[in-house]
C-alpha cells in the first residue's frame, strides 16, 4: 500500500506535482457543478481573477523574499491603481465609446499607464520614506505599514468620497463571445491574457537576466549577495517599485472587472492576497501564480455552489495547505 | 608588506559584546590562520572585516585604506572575498549561475574558469545542476571557487574543513596551497593539523581578544602554549 | 546615573498617578458626569482598557501582532447576545454565553497558534488577519443566528433595567444620591467597572508573575531564551490563549452593557485598528499604557470630531483641506500620528515617560 502511494507520488511529481492542484480543483468542480457551460464560464472567471490576484500578490511575495519585509500597506497600491485608472477612463470617456478599437485601447493603455506610473512613484516613496527606517524590525514594520494603509485609505476617501464609483469599460471589451451554449466574457479573457503576458515577462526577467539572477540569489541569501559585491538595498528599491506598479495595474484591471468600486476594495482584496501568498509560499512568483489561480478558481466555484462560503473556503484551503506544507506550496528557498 | 590591519576592534551583537579588543596584521601573500576555541569570536572577526557586523570602536585597514564603516558590497568590490562557515551557496541556482553571479561583468574569464575546473573537477561535471543537490564537499568547493572566479587580493575563509571527509580535506589543502600563491588567505580553522600544514603566520583569539600572534612555526613547536590556548579543558 | 534613576522614578510615578486618577474618575463617573453620553463613554473606556491591555499581553510581551483580537472580543459578545436573545433576560444566558465565547476563543487561539507560530512569526499576522475577516464575513452572512449586518438587540438581566429601583424611599420612589438615581443603569455601570477592574488587576498580577518574567526574557532575546530551554512556541501560544480569553470576557461584558451586538460594535476591522492605535499610543509592554491609550483615543473619538468639524468649516475656501479636516477623516490624522509615534516614540506615552526619554 505504502509502495503504491509512493510510486503514485513520484509519478505525480514528474507530471508537475503541486502544479496540478488547479486541475484537480477544476475536475472536482466539473463533477459537482454538472453543467459544462456554467463550468466553463466559472473557470474563465476564476482564471481571470487568479491572474489579477497574481499581479497584486507578486510584488508582496518578492519584497518579502528579498528583504524579509512584509508590507501591510500593499493594498493601498491596489486601491489607488483602481481609482486612478477609473478617473483616467472617465476623463477619456469620448475615446472609450468611440467606434474605433484604436481609440478604445489608447484610453485603456493611458489608464493602465497612469496606474503603473503612480505605482512606481508611490512605491519609491513608500520604500525610502516609510519602510527603510524599520528594516529588520518586524513589529514596527507591521505597525508602520498599517499606519500607512490607514492614511492611504483615508486619502482615497478624501479625494474620491465614499460612494461607489462606476468604471467605464472600453467598447471592444464589452460583451461576450458565445460558443454553442457557452458564453465567455471578453473582459475576463482579456484580463487573463494580460496577466499571463505579465507573468511570462516576469518569469523571463527573473530567469534569463542578470538582474533576475541577483534577485533570485538575494531571496535565498541576501547577505551572501552583498558579500559578493552587490548592493541588495538598491536592488530592493527597484523590486519594491516594480511590485507596487504591478499591484496598481492589478487594481486597475480589477476596477474594470468589477465595474463598481469603493475605497474598501483594497482592504477586502488584501485578505485574499495574503491567502494567495501564504498558499503559494513567499518569495517565488511561480508559487504566487499557483496560489492565485487556486484561490481564483475556488472563489468562483464555491461562489456558485455555496455562495455564503466563498471567503471561508479560501480560509479552509489555506489551513489545509499549511497543515500539509507549512511553508506553502512552492516557497523560494529549499 | 601589510595587506590587512585590524586595530582595536570591538564588536557588539545586539546587547552582547562578542569582540573586546582585536588587533592583528595580515601580511600580503600566503595563508594567515586564526585559531581559537568555539565561541572565541573568530567568525565574528571575519564578519566584522566584511562589514556584516559593524565594529565600534576600532578600525579595519585594507591596503592602508580605512574600510571600517563601508558597506559590505563596497568592501567586496575592493577585492575581499568571503567564504562563510555555512558556505553561502545559492541552492536554487545552478553551479554555473553561482559562479557567474560572483563575477563583476557577468561573464566568465575562460582561463580562470578552466583553472577552477582543474582544481575542482566536480564543478565542471555538475555545472548545470542546482547547487542544493551537491554534496557537502562539493558545496564547499563551489563556495571557494566563487571566491577565486575573479582576481582578489584577500579571501576570508571560515572553517572550510568542518564536516568534510579526510580525502576531501586533503584536496582542499592542495587547492588552498595553489590559491595562496597568488592571493592572500585569512583562514579560520579548528582543525589544527590542517591549519598547521598551510599557515605561515597565525593569531589565536580567546574570549574576544587576541591571546597570541606570531609565526606558525613557533606556535607549532610550543605545545604548552597550544594546550593553554586551544584545549577544551582550559 | 543617579539622575537617570530619579527621572525614571518620576516618570513611573507620574504614569501610575495618572492611571490612579483615571481609575478614580471612572469609579465616580456616574456622579461626576451626569449625562447619558458621558456614562456611555466611561463604560466604553472601562471595557477598552481591558481589551487593549489583553492585546498588550500579546504585542507588548511577546512582540507578535495579531489581527484577530476583535474576533475573540466578538466571540464573547455574540455568545452572550445569542443566548440572551434565545433564552430571554437573566444571568444564566450571560454566564453560559460568556463560557461559550471563552471556549470558542480557546479553540481558535490554540489552532491558530499551533498552525502559524510554529512556522514563522510573520505568518501569524497574516493568518490572524485572514481568520478575523472570515469570521466577520460569516457573522454578517449567517443572519439566522447572528442577525447579520443588523446585529442582535436583546434585554440584559433585570437588575440592569433602567426601571429597576436599587434603593427606594418611603414613597416607593428611587432614591437619589448627589442627584443620581440609584437605578439599574447605575448597577449596570458598576458591573462593567468592577469586572473590568478585576480583569485588569488579574493581568497586572500575571505580568508580574514568573510566567511574565519568562515572556520578557523571550521578548528581549528569543534565540537565547530558546537556548536556555524555554519552549518559545508553547509560551507564545499560551499567552495568545490567555489574551483571547480576556478579550472574550470583555466582549461578554460589553454585550451586557450595550444590549446590542453587531459586527460594527465588536468584529469590525475599524475596532481592530483602534486597539492597535491605543496600545501603540499608550505604550506597548507596560499595561499602564493600555489605560492611557484607551482613554485618550476614546475621548478623541467622542470629542475631537466635533472640533474637526469646526476646523473644516473654517478652511472651507481651501481646496481638499476641508475634506481632510472633515470629522470623518479623523483617522487620516491618527494614521499620521501613529506612524510618527512608531518612528520616534516606539514605546508610546507610558513607555517613554517611564524610561525617562524618547530613546534609551
Amino acid at each position: 500500500m505504502n509502495a503504491l502511494t509512493e510510486t503514485l507520488g513520484q509519478k505525480l511529481g514528474r507530471a508537475g506535482g503541486v502544479n496540478l492542484l488547479p486541475l484537480v480543483v477544476a475536475a472536482v468542480a466539473f463533477v459537482l457543478i454538472g453543467a459544462p457551460s456554467s463550468w466553463v464560464t466559472l473557470t474563465v472567471a476564476g482564471l481571470a481573477m487568479g491572474m489579477m490576484l497574481f499581479l497584486m500578490a507578486s510584488g508582496l511575495s518578492l519584497v518579502f523574499g528579498l528583504m524579509d519585509v512584509l508590507n501591510f500597506g500593499h493594498s493601498a497600491f491596489v486601491s489607488f491603481g483602481a481609482f486612478i485608472s477609473a478617473t483616467v477612463l472617465a476623463g477619456l470617456g469620448g475615446w472609450l465609446t468611440a467606434d474605433s478599437w484604436v481609440l478604445n485601447s489608447l484610453a485603456l493603455a493611458a489608464a493602465y499607464l497612469a496606474a503603473i506610473c503612480f505605482g512606481l512613484v508611490a512605491g519609491w516613496f513608500f520604500e525610502t520614506v516609510i519602510i527603510k527606517p524599520v528594516y529588520r524590525d518586524h513589529l514596527r514594520q507591521i505597525l508602520i505599514t498599517i499606519g500607512a494603509m490607514i492614511v492611504a485609505e483615508q486619502t482615497i476617501l478624501a479625494f474620491w468620497g465614499g460612494t461607489p464609483l462606476s468604471v467605464a469599460r472600453p467598447n471592444f471589451l464589452e460583451g461576450s463571445w458565445i460558443i454553442g451554449d457557452v458564453s465567455i466574457e471578453i473582459y475576463r479573457a482579456f484580463a487573463f491574457a494580460l496577466g499571463a503576458v505579465v507573468f511570462i515577462m516576469l518569469y523571463l526577467v527573473l530567469n534569463r537576466t542578470r538582474i533576475g539572477l541577483l534577485i533570485r540569489a538575494g531571496v535565498e541569501n541576501r547577505e551572501m549577495v552583498e558579500a559578493l559585491g552587490f548592493r541588495v538595498d538598491r536592488l530592493f528599491v527597484g523590486v519594491f517599485m516594480l511590485g507596487s506598479a504591478l499591484a496598481a495595474l492589478g487594481g486597475a484591471m480589477w476596477a474594470g472587472y468589477e465595474t463598481l468600486i469603493t475605497p474598501a476594495l483594497g482592504g477586502q482584496l488584501m485578505i485574499v492576497v495574503f491567502i494567495v501568498v501564504i498558499i503559494g509560499g513567499l518569495g517565488s512568483i511561480e508559487g504566487t501564480l499557483l496560489g492565485a489561480i487556486l484561490v481564483g478558481l475556488m472563489t468562483n466555484y464555491i461562489g456558485f455552489l455555496a455562495p455564503k462560503l466563498a471567503l471561508a473556503s479560501n480560509m479552509i484551503l489555506m489551513v489545509a495547505i499549511l497543515l500539509w506544507r507549512p511553508n506553502g506550496l512552492r516557497p523560494a528557498v529549499k | 608588506m601589510t595587506l590587512l590591519s585590524i586595530r582595536n576592534m570591538k564588536t557588539d551583537i545586539g546587547q552582547y559584546a562578542v569582540l573586546h579588543d582585536i588587533s592583528f596584521d595580515v601580511p600580503e601573500g600566503g595563508v594567515f590562520v586564526l585559531l581559537g576555541r568555539n565561541g572565541a569570536g573568530k567568525t565574528t572577526t571575519l564578519r566584522s572585516i566584511m562589514g556584516l557586523w559593524k565594529p565600534s570602536p576600532g578600525s579595519v585597514l585594507f591596503k592602508g585604506e580605512d574600510i571600517t564603516s563601508h558597506h559590505t558590497a563596497d568592501i567586496a568590490r575592493k577585492g575581499i572575498a568571503y567564504v562563510p562557515e555555512n558556505m553561502g551557496i545559492f541552492g536554487t541556482l545552478t553551479v554555473d549561475e553561482n559562479l557567474i553571479l560572483a563575477t563583476t561583468s557577468g561573464r566568465f574569464d575562460p582561463a580562470r574558469l578552466a583553472r577552477i575546473h582543474a582544481l575542482f573537477p566536480a564543478l565542471e561535471q555538475f555545472r548545470d545542476k542546482q547547487a542544493w543537490s551537491l554534496s557537502g564537499g562539493q558545496k564547499q568547493m563551489l563556495s571557494v571557487a566563487r571566491a577565486i572566479i575573479e582576481p582578489r587580493a584577500l579571501i576570508l575563509i571560515d572553517e572550510p574543513t568542518k564536516g568534510l571527509a579526510p580525502s576531501i580535506v586533503d584536496a582542499m589543502a592542495g587547492a588552498f596551497r595553489e590559491i595562496a600563491q597568488t592571493t592572500t588567505i585569512l583562514l579560520v580553522e579548528q582543525n589544527f593539523t590542517f591549519a598547521r600544514s598551510l599557515g605561515r603566520d597565525m593569531a589565536v583569539i580567546d574570549d574576544g581578544r587576541v591571546a597570541h600572534s606570531g609565526s606558525m612555526e613557533d606556535f607549532a613547536a610550543d605545545t604548552a602554549l597550544q594546550d593553554r590556548l586551544l584545549s577544551l579543558s582550559a | 546615573m543617579t539622575t537617570q534613576i530619579a527621572t525614571q522614578n518620576t516618570g513611573t510615578y507620574l504614569i501610575k498617578g495618572i492611571v490612579l486618577i483615571i481609575a478614580a474618575l471612572l469609579l465616580f463617573a456616574p456622579f461626576l458626569f451626569q449625562d447619558v453620553r458621558s456614562l456611555e463613554v466611561a463604560a466604553r473606556i472601562c471595557i477598552f482598557i481591558v481589551l487593549v491591555a489583553s492585546f498588550d499581553l500579546l504585542i507588548g510581551y511577546t512582540g507578535i501582532v495579531s489581527f484577530a483580537h476583535t474576533m475573540f472580543f466578538g466571540f464573547g459578545a455574540y455568545g452572550a447576545a445569542i443566548l440572551l436573545k434565545e433564552m430571554g433576560p437573566g444571568w444564566t444566558p450571560v454566564i453560559l454565553g460568556g463560557l461559550a465565547g471563552v471556549a470558542v476563543s480557546l479553540v481558535f487561539a490554540v489552532a491558530i497558534g499551533l498552525l502559524s507560530l510554529r512556522v514563522k512569526a510573520i505568518f501569524f499576522a497574516m493568518i490572524t488577519l485572514a481568520a478575523a475577516s472570515v469570521v466577520l464575513v460569516l457573522a454578517s452572512q449567517l443572519s439566522q443566528i447572528t442577525g447579520g449586518e443588523d446585529g442582535i438587540t436583546y434585554r440584559g438581566p433585570d437588575l440592569f433595567k433602567t426601571a429597576t429601583k436599587l434603593v427606594t424611599d418611603d414613597d416607593g420612589k428611587v432614591v437619589r444620591l448627589w442627584g443620581v438615581r440609584l437605578n439599574g443603569k447605575l448597577a449596570a455601570y458598576y458591573f462593567v467597572f468592577f469586572t473590568s477592574l478585576i480583569l485588569f488587576l488579574a493581568m497586572l498580577r500575571f505580568v508580574g508573575s514568573p510566567f511574565g518574567t519568562v515572556l520578557k526574557a523571550i521578548r528581549e532575546n528569543e534565540a537565547r531564551a530558546e537556548a536556555i530551554g524555554y519552549r518559545v512556541v508553547a509560551y507564545r501560544t499560551a499567552v495568545f490563549c490567555l489574551s483571547a480569553v480576556v478579550a472574550s470576557l470583555a466582549g461578554t461584558v460589553y454585550a451586557v452593557w450595550l444590549k446590542y451586538t453587531g459586527p460594527a460594535t465588536t468584529l469590525s476591522f475599524a475596532i481592530m485598528i483602534d486597539i492597535l492605535l491605543m496600545v501603540v499610543i499608550g505604550g506597548m509592554g507596560t499595561m499602564w499604557g493600555a489605560v492611557i491609550g484607551a482613554v485618550l483615543m476614546i475621548l478623541a473619538q467622542y470629542y475631537l470630531r466635533d472640533l474637526m468639524g469646526v476646523a473644516s468649516e473654517a478652511v472651507a475656501a481651501v481646496p481638499i483641506l476641508p475634506e481632510l479636516l472633515a470629522p470623518d477623516r479623523w483617522l487620516f490624522w491618527l494614521g499620521i500620528i501613529f506612524i510618527l509615534l512608531v518612528y520616534f516614540f516606539p514605546k508610546g506615552i507610558a513607555g517613554t515617560a517611564m524610561s525617562g526619554g524618547a530613546k534609551q
